[in-house]
């Protein structure tokens, strides 16, 4: 909790439009937006918890559990949506078993979904804690993922 | 009137700033809403309301569009029929659509949107809503899936009650009304008044029955079911069977309570002038020793607990005395118990009460001694009508019955309570009394009465200038703490009511009342003031002889074990 306090130290007369920069804040620093973090929020903007969490939830950028070791960032963007990228994170949702936005319970792997994360040649692509898997197609996931979880058992 | 505007082809005149939707309402016609509240600022989300402005060919909504200078309205036209029909359709597209065993059936807005206006083929199919129901909270069901995302609820929680423990979350068609985290209601901020579900037009948000209990208990030979009644309650019960508003039904209710089964009727308005006797007293202590004021009144569990949660500083100028329906609960497990040579295990305990914060109140774990809870089970007024309703017992054919001694007489000091500022009044009444010997010569005092928010008045007392303030809705208490806070000190004694207009107006009466109809049952409760006798609760004869046979005097040790409690800061909840 002290780092939040840190964070919330840079915004003495916290206000409402301080919000999403300190969220961003947080997320940055633990990856994250836990109950607790919220909670201190909520008291130095005075703000209900109900509300951040509202204000949260509206935007994409924000993840309310630890990411996993893992993180697989889906493109979502134009080029990737054309070619197919619906399909990739259908797959990914179905071999991780977690929905977007989520951690699998191992720790393992988390998704997120993004917007254009520029390297539209490659499409449809996605991003594993910033290494590019480009031109996929739904059934090149299952090796991915086996990929990453041999790395784990040797 | 500033100018006209064309509606429906005819000129109508208009006031510059108003809104559309207050002008068709005016000359007469209905326009439908959902997400629309009286008093509240307008947020156009569900657009039922549209009209057709053929002065630029644009479908308007008419709750959050001030009238304009050469508008002309058609609210008649196919185009609005035809957009405020699939509104409806699409809306029930992913709603469960299981009418039939919803207790909100031929109660519900939008059963009443579909049929009005002709929705009688699914054209939409759409993938069914599918959420958790929650049902943690000890009064309050929250059912997402039958949620049509009005965002009412969200406007009452914050704006009306200052608590805000739920709002929208997540986009889209993701869209959810949700608490922090999705948690239970339980850990929430929630007060547990049930103005969200006051408003909520479809069964989204419900209390939580405790009908099979009752039912078992009423069927159990060896359990002696005893049954109370809040003062509010015969006010406003005639109206769940269609009588006139503000009908005063007491006798009735009594047979009618008699039919179900319950084996004693006792008037929870005893126990107010139970209450009056004890905080009374706790006043003129505090005065005397002039500690701790002002003395801020305990009867509402959803003050209460609004209180431990967002006032902790506040907690000790609470008075410690429970409230009546657990001074009632505590006495009937002990002095009637004894009385009557029943062993506290074999009573059950059911009060009927206009709230549902009084669920959450009863299953205190400060309201429990030994295992056994003074209060076993509440039902709303609303769910009272649904019992006598399954019981088949015709309201409309009883003969008036009274109540049983020896908890059933009352003055109608307690009958006050029912509304705001009646607690107030019926304290001064008693206070006066103690401090200087008579009686007030005038009784009732004007400035307490009424359904204004905020009241305020002083009282002369023995030379004393009584401070007091009177209000109701959390947000009118916010302002006035804030100002506590900040040092008033001019008030001897606060009386908070978390609902507006106070318990006539609670969580668990009628859904849907008109502003008309909670003046009547005011007026009904004041009418009852001026004519019976009994005007003050010291004069009661049962609360005499309660404190004469059994308790001593106001205060004393067994009266605080039995009619006293403590309350706790909670830190432990998501605020």
């Amino acid at each position: 909790m002290a780092s939040i306090s840190t964070i919330l130290k840079q915004y003495p007369d916290g206000k409402r439009e301080h919000l999403i920069p300190i969220l961003q804040a947080i997320q940055e620093q633990a990856g994250y937006l836990s109950e607790d973090s919220i909670v201190e929020v909520g008291k130095h903007l005075q703000l209900p918890t109900s509300k951040i969490f509202g204000v949260a939830t509206f935007y994409n950028q924000f993840r309310f559990e630890p990411q996993g070791k893992y993180h697989i960032q889906v493109c979502r963007g134009t080029a990737c949506h054309v070619l197919g990228s619906s399909t990739v994170q259908a797959e990914l949702e179905k071999r991780l078993k977690i929905k977007a936005g989520s951690t699998a319970r191992d720790g393992l792997f988390s998704l997120e979904v993004v917007a254009c994360i520029g390297a539209c040649g490659l499409a449809p692509v996605i991003s594993i804690n910033g290494e590019f898997h480009a031109k996929l197609k739904p059934a090149d996931i299952d090796d991915i993922l086996e990929h990453y979880r041999n790395l784990e058992s040797e | 009137m500033d100018f006209t505007i064309e509606i429906n082809k005819e000129q109508v005149p208009v006031q510059s700033g108003e809104y559309l939707l207050d002008v068709l309402s005016r000359i007469g016609i209905k326009i439908p809403t959902l997400c629309h509240m009286k008093d509240k600022l307008p947020t156009g989300a569900c657009r039922m309301c549209v009209v057709e402005n053929k002065s630029n060919g644009k479908l308007i909504t008419s709750c959050s569009h001030p009238v304009e200078q050469g508008m002309r309205i058609d609210t008649q036209s196919q185009r609005v029929a035809e957009s405020r029909k699939t509104i409806v359709e699409l809306l029930l597209s992913n709603h469960p659509d299981d009418c039939l065993y919803c207790v909100r059936n031929k109660n519900c807005e939008l059963q009443d949107l579909a049929e009005e206006l002709h929705v009688d083929d699914r054209r939409v199919r759409g993938e069914k809503n599918n959420y958790h129901l929650d049902m943690s909270s000890a009064s309050i069901v929250r059912d997402p899936s039958k949620c049509i995302l009005c965002g009412r609820c969200v406007v009452v929680c914050e704006e009306t009650m200052g608590v805000a423990c739920i709002d929208f979350a997540n986009r889209g068609s993701q869209s959810i009304i949700s608490t922090t985290y999705n948690r239970g209601l339980n850990v929430s901020s929630c007060i547990n008044c049930g103005q969200c579900i006051m408003v909520c037009p479809t069964g989204a948000l419900t209390e939580k029955n405790h009908f099979a209990e009752i039912q078992d208990a009423l069927a159990n030979p060896k359990k002696v079911v005893v049954v109370q009644y809040a003062p509010s309650i015969s006010v406003s019960l005639a109206e769940e069977f269609n009588m006139e508003p503000g009908l005063d039904i007491n006798g009735v209710m009594n047979a009618a309570l008699r039919k179900l089964g319950f084996d004693f009727i006792f008037d929870t308005t005893f126990a107010a002038d139970l209450t009056i006797m004890e905080e009374s007293t706790e006043l003129i202590d505090r005065i005397q020793k002039n500690e701790r004021l002002p003395l801020m009144t305990s009867c509402c569990p959803g003050w209460v607990k609004y209180a431990e949660e967002f006032a902790g500083d506040l907690l000790p100028l609470l008075s410690s005395c429970k409230s009546p329906q657990q001074m009632m609960g505590a006495v009937i497990k002990t002095y009637f118990a004894e009385r009557m040579n029943l062993r506290k295990e074999d009573i059950y305990s059911v009060s009927i009460m206009p709230c549902t914060a009084k669920k959450f109140e009863a299953q205190r774990e400060e309201m429990v001694s030994k295992g056994i809870v003074d209060v076993d089970a509440i039902l709303t007024t609303r769910e009272l009508a649904r019992f006598i309703k399954l019981y088949g017992v015709d309201i409309h054919k009883l003969e008036p019955e009274i109540t049983d001694s020896p908890l059933g007489a009352r003055s109608t000091a307690g009958k006050l309570f029912g509304v705001t500022g009646g607690v107030m009044e019926a304290a001064i009444r008693t206070a006066y009394w103690k401090l200087t010997g008579e009686e007030l010569i005038k009784f009732q005092i004007k400035e307490l009465r009424g359904l204004a928010g905020r009241k305020e008045a002083k009282v002369e007392v023995n030379g004393l200038t009584l401070g007091v303030a009177v209000v109701n809705g959390i947000s009118n208490a916010k302002v006035l703490l804030d100002e506590i806070r900040a040092g008033r000190n001019d008030l001897h004694f606060v009386e908070v009511m978390a609902c507006p207009s106070g318990c006539i107006g609670g969580g668990g009466q009628k859904i849907g009342a008109s502003p008309e109809a909670l003046a009547a049952r005011m007026q009904t409760i004041y009418s009852a003031d001026m004519k019976e006798s009994l005007r003050v609760s010291h004069k009661n004869p049962e609360v005499i002889e309660l404190y004469r046979s059994f308790l001593g005097e106001p205060n004393s040790e067994i009266a605080h074990h039995l009619l006293h409690t403590r309350y706790r800061i909670r830190e432990d909840i998501l605020k």
